[in-house]
């Protein structure tokens, strides 16, 4: 079976539909799948609900999608500073639901599991619990939340092999392999594209079996969302120049 | 004099253990790692996924696949480790962060505190301060005594709650509080800020406190 498809539209041709629930990877713009986010914006699909821990900034990431008015709700942590988002907000044209951080990684986690809910004491008595049930357990009340799957996943990795077995780099792993796990269907970009037995097998983060397509995107953009920097006073090993696995 | 935000920072990083493994929040708590003490080995923890947070890169070495939670570019240490969100998570659920360090809005004096949301503004979300409070061993809130001359130390939190008698210690520009979360000890005023009076405390503050014997 052959798992590689040549751009992004090809990856995702048959898989969108109007009001299905999508799942995006990644932290901010950092370890974000654009290059599946710019062809869903292209297919025109519609209502769609996102799962992603942020919503992008204007016009980059999940942003596009909101630039493009094709998403109807997004589960997310934190959306911060997204004038786009704000707006649509505000207008009442976009839908958010807050999960806790930890609860939304491990509601997918879960879901891409098989385990259909699970007890966290994460935001038991704040209104986060409100109309969930609560047990306790030693002493302590647990909020008991729901695992999460998707229609579709979309994931960014930094190489990958035919096999769809995967590798992330650095802070740019973040939720992708949860959220590869919990799609019916997982899409992923690969900023490398490698044969089987060239990814060490110790070293694969997403196992093959969890990704039915991928892209090769070799010149994917990276943004940065907050550049800091500090002088260069004395020198120092340079940060970032790691060997890779 | 009340004490600065580089002074509150210092004070903070008095709660840092060698060998601690630490979670700091956006702000004041950022500064905190400009204070760990010579010789001390403290590990930072990001929740987007990283342990052994390193300094801010040098110009022209930003990598945009290595940042912390603030989504600021930072660097990598030999003791760094790469994780996902749910095993960052895990760390802070399961109660292996030793201490959390963050902001807030408003602390009670049963240890309730509220940092992520003002009803009628827009919200940006909680992020991952409701996992810390509630996984995370010892929770330090760093933040002003009053905001626009409104205590923040109150009886009760009025805003939205991040968690339910979560708060071990409140540092404030005017003094150190503590807080007996779990028992019935409630708030104590353990450390006044240089020339800071018990008065200009009580006139600044809304919870009902105790006051350490050391400072009578």
């Amino acid at each position: 079976m052959k798992k590689v498809y040549p751009d992004a539209a090809a990856a995702l041709a048959g898989v969108l539909k109007d009001g299905m629930l999508i799942m995006a990877g990644g932290f901010g713009l950092c370890g974000i799948p654009e290059t599946l986010i710019l062809a869903i914006r292209d297919s025109g699909v519609k209502n769609l609900t996102v799962v992603s821990n942020n919503a992008g900034i204007d016009s980059i990431g999940l942003g596009i999608l909101l630039d493009s008015r094709q998403i109807k709700k997004m589960i997310s942590s934190y959306v911060g500073e997204n004038k786009t988002f704000a707006q649509q907000y505000l207008a009442g044209e976009l839908e958010i639901e807050f999960n806790p951080q930890g609860t939304l990684a491990e509601r997918i986690r879960a879901g891409g599991a098989g385990i259909p809910a699970f007890f966290t004491r994460t935001g038991a008595g704040t209104q986060i619990a409100e109309g969930k049930e609560e047990r306790e357990f030693d002493g302590e009340r647990y909020v008991m939340e729901r695992g999460l799957v998707a229609d579709l996943s979309i994931v960014h990795a930094w190489k990958g092999d035919t096999e769809g077995n995967l590798v992330y780099r650095k802070t740019a792993r973040n939720f992708n392999p949860m959220m590869a796990s919990a799609g019916k269907i997982t899409v992923a970009e690969v900023e490398n594209l490698v044969e089987p037995g060239e990814i060490d097998p110790d070293h694969i983060i997403t196992p093959g079996i969890f990704v039915k397509r991928i892209v090769h995107v070799p010149n994917a953009a990276k943004h940065i969302e907050q550049r800091t920097v500090r002088k260069r006073t004395a020198p120092a090993t340079p940060a970032g120049t790691g060997v890779e696995v | 004099m009340p004490w600065t935000r580089e002074q509150m920072a210092e004070r903070a990083a008095k709660e840092l253990r060698d060998g601690f493994y630490v979670n700091l929040g956006i702000g004041i708590p950022t500064l905190v790692s400009n204070y760990i003490p010579p010789g001390m080995t403290v590990q930072l923890q990001s929740e987007n996924g990283m342990l052994g947070t390193g300094p801010f890169p040098f110009e022209g070495e930003e990598d945009p696949d290595l940042i912390n939670a603030g989504k600021q570019t930072v660097t990598e240490l030999p003791t760094t480790s790469y994780f996902s969100s749910a095993d960052s998570f895990a760390m802070i659920r399961g109660g292996h962060i030793d201490l959390s360090i963050l902001g807030a809005m408003q602390v009670a004096e049963n240890g309730d505190l509220a940092n992520w949301m003002i009803p009628g503004k827009m919200v940006k979300g909680m992020g991952g301060a409701m996992d810390l409070v509630a996984g995370v061993k010892k929770v330090v809130v760093v933040m002003e005594h009053s905001a626009k001359n409104e205590p923040k130390l109150l009886h009760r939190c009025n805003l939205p709650l991040t968690g339910a008698g979560v708060v071990d210690m409140v540092i404030t520009d005017l003094g150190v509080f503590t807080i007996d979360k779990k028992g019935v000890r409630g708030m104590t005023v353990a450390e006044l800020a240089p020339g800071v009076t018990k008065d200009e405390i009580r006139a600044k503050t809304e919870a009902n406190y105790q006051i350490d014997p050391g400072l009578n």
